[in-house]
């Protein structure tokens, strides 16, 4: 225990030492602000691999570590669809994966947001459209924001994050943001 | 062992490690699969070709390893009426290749288990991706498969179905299990979800350009599979890239086989209730890939290892960072080691837990990692060592009790191991060039490539086609071998062991997917 302890002292707070400090740090307190102001609570995430190579799911997990502590900025990574505000979809959707991912999408309760991950998710990136996949996301659910990259860095990600929270508060309802309903 | 010896007619296959190709019939596909196993031989990858556009109908593969390198079965079979015997019975892994072969070229093996694989009813299911005249149409919309899982019956006995949406961040797969109260009975794996078209795709690509998609068959194993992909273009084109380049490949990779461990061990504290455990890898791991962006470019080192060599050079400054910061892991791991082992309640969960025996993992061919906690002491880098792995010594790290603390073990371990390669790479790396020029590959030739990557030995079959096109890809990762062990595994363990267990695995999807 004495070692546990001793260990955690002598790590200290690691959030606060990004190499590109400034960059980070504003990116992050614009989305606690963000977060706070539309939602008034946390955000909860959840995340559908729905055809990547993994890559992207590395650089979300990245997004938990000490450095970037995304549940310090009050946005958390939930088990359930029926418990989330976003669906953080990374591609591109194969076409073994596109009716998980519409049930996925239609068991998250409105209003929600949707957010493509990485050059497949966007594009359909180096696999494009074929026998076997559907390319990008937004061939398949309505998406609101997309985050580029092979895979996108943790900042990338929470820079669309915060982009995706400001574009479509996902406290309004469909009749306040008429426009928005199933834009792509 | 030497087939020429028994009677095969063996020819040189190019290759960066020792490999052989040896054209067989029915029966001598069966008795070379039988001899090389009676002496230790293993089951790397099976796979079919389509060849009719060369008179020569379709083709089965199956790659072998044994203690003097790889050999390439190639059994040619007349049309798609004609079929092959089941190698499952030699080697059990072969069952799931063999299904994925028919579902994507159309050959059946003779095995009594024809059910699909690799297909999920988003095709016709007489319609053949890999054949030369398949063309995909537009109508064609994903539809839901009756696939039929064993069921066990019996009082109290029920089903948990689970997936292919997991509950966290991890790629998407479905696994049955009939369990009774909270024992598992049995598990079912059903695969394929992210199958995306890679070797398909591989066939609209110039074979220059194929490394980029071969570092995203499997994200976390990027290095791996870049390096494996080069290796065999250059073994098609007789080039052999620069000592420098072939140094700089064998330092992203081990820093590949870092960050993996490091994750690995994070989460396999956080899933035995050490969420402390987590905190700290996840750090370390940061740490590092924030030195690989400095270093090659890009976190995971994606694009970086190019056929003929390296994308970019190692600045001084790099080079010596690096060096600095395997002084600072090895404290660190080694402290936090200390912890984990001192740790009661993680050993509890760690111990006896998800166990595959050494006399399972032989029968069954658990590759990589998870083989060598299970007793199975193979490691490419060791066995048949590539340049420059034949100038590092590297010492294996092994266990025999096969539980979910061995592959813990093993990955401390190899971490070390890895730490104390990087510091001696950066140390003696070679002076000059960082890339030899590839002339147009020779049509119609096959080379092969095989890397030890984080979670065992990923292997790349290449044939160029007219042009420096690329014919026929086949990337094959250790999960295929793998998956299987795992159904075993957890046999007799409970339902909330297996996260912790199946993270103890680590298997990739999409690599086996493709």
């Amino acid at each position: 225990m004495l070692h546990i302890l001793r260990q955690i002292a002598k790590t200290g707070i690691k959030t606060d030492a990004a190499p590109n400090a400034d960059l980070d740090n504003i990116v992050v307190s614009r989305l606690q602000e963000q977060v706070l102001k539309t939602l008034g609570r946390a955000l909860a995430i959840r995340q559908v691999d729905a055809g990547s190579c993994n890559g992207c799911e590395l650089e979300i997990h990245a997004l938990g570590n000490p450095y970037y502590n995304i549940e310090g900025l009050g946005i958390r990574f939930v088990a359930s669809p029926r418990h989330a505000d976003m669906l953080l979809v990374t591609g591109p959707v194969s076409k073994h994966m596109a009716i998980a991912l519409q049930r996925t999408y239609d068991a998250t309760p409105e209003p929600k947001l949707v957010v493509a991950v990485g050059d497949c998710g966007c594009s359909g990136g180096i696999f494009g459209e074929s026998y076997a996949s559907f390319g990008r996301v937004a061939n398949v659910i309505p998406v609101d924001v997309e985050i580029p990259g092979c895979p996108p860095t943790p900042t990338a990600l929470l820079e669309g994050i915060l982009a995706a929270i400001a574009v479509r508060p996902p406290t309004a309802t469909p009749a306040d943001n008429p426009d928005a309903a199933g834009s792509s | 062992m030497d087939l020429a010896r028994i009677g095969f007619a063996a020819a040189a296959l190019p290759s960066a490690v020792p490999a052989r190709r040896c054209p067989v019939d029915a029966i001598g596909l069966l008795t070379a699969c039988r001899v090389m196993w009676e002496q230790g031989g293993r089951l790397v990858a099976l796979w079919a070709c389509d060849d009719r556009d060369r008179d020569r109908g379709y083709a089965v593969n199956v790659v072998l390893q044994d203690v003097d390198g790889l050999v390439l079965l190639e059994h040619s079979l007349p049309s798609s009426e004609s079929t092959y015997p089941d190698l499952a019975v030699i080697f059990p892994a072969a069952n799931r290749m063999q299904r994925a072969a028919f579902d994507l070229v159309g050959i059946a093996s003779e095995a009594e288990d024809q059910r699909p694989w690799l297909w999920q009813a988003s095709w016709p299911i007489d319609q053949f991706p890999l054949r030369r005249d398949f063309e995909p149409s537009p109508k064609w919309q994903p539809g839901e498969e009756e696939y039929p899982f064993v069921r066990v019956e019996g009082d109290g006995v029920h089903e948990i179905p689970v997936g292919p949406v997991h509950a966290g961040i991890i790629e998407p797969g479905h696994f049955r299990f009939q369990v009774v109260g909270e024992k598992v009975l049995r598990l079912e794996e059903r695969l394929g979800f992210v199958h995306k078209g890679i070797e398909k795709r591989f066939e609209a690509m110039n074979s220059a350009t194929g490394h980029r998609l071969a570092g995203r068959i499997s994200g976390d194993t990027t290095v791996a599979y870049a390096w494996a992909y080069a290796q065999a273009l250059e073994a098609i084109t007789g080039v052999e890239p620069p000592p420098r380049a072939l140094w700089l490949r064998a330092l992203a990779l081990e820093r590949e086989r870092i960050a993996n461990h490091l994750g690995d061990l994070g989460y396999l504290g956080n899933d035995g209730g050490f969420a402390f455990g987590l905190a700290q890898f996840s750090r370390l791991k940061e740490r590092l890939l924030r030195t690989n962006l400095a270093a090659f470019g890009h976190r995971l080192a994606m694009d970086y290892v190019a056929p003929g060599g390296v994308a970019h050079d190692l600045s001084p400054a790099s080079a010596v960072a690096i060096a600095d910061e395997c002084g600072m892991l090895a404290r660190e791991v080694a402290r936090l080691k200390e912890i984990y082992d001192e740790h009661d309640g993680l050993q509890d969960r760690f111990r006896s837990c998800g166990i595959a025996t050494p006399a399972l993992a032989a029968k069954l061919g658990l590759a990589g990692l998870a083989g060598r906690a299970s007793g199975q002491a193979h490691d490419l880098r060791c066995d048949l060592p590539c340049r420059p792995y034949d100038e590092l010594a590297v010492r294996k790290a092994t266990s025999e009790t096969g539980d979910v603390a061995a592959r813990a073990a093993v990955r401390f371990d190899e971490l070390a191991e890895s730490l104390r390669l990087v510091r001696a790479i950066v140390d003696a790396l070679p002076s000059g060039d960082i890339a030899a020029p590839l002339p147009e590959p020779p049509a119609f030739r096959k080379g092969l490539g095989v890397v030890e990557g984080w979670r065992g030995a990923v292997l790349v079959a290449l044939e160029c086609g007219p042009g420096g096109t690329v014919r026929r890809c086949h990337p094959h990762d250790p999960s295929w071998s793998n998956w299987p062990v795992l159904e075993h595994a957890v046999i007799g363990n409970i339902v909330p062991d297996f996260p912790l267990i199946n993270k103890s695995f680590n298997l990739s999807y999409s690599g086996h997917d493709l």
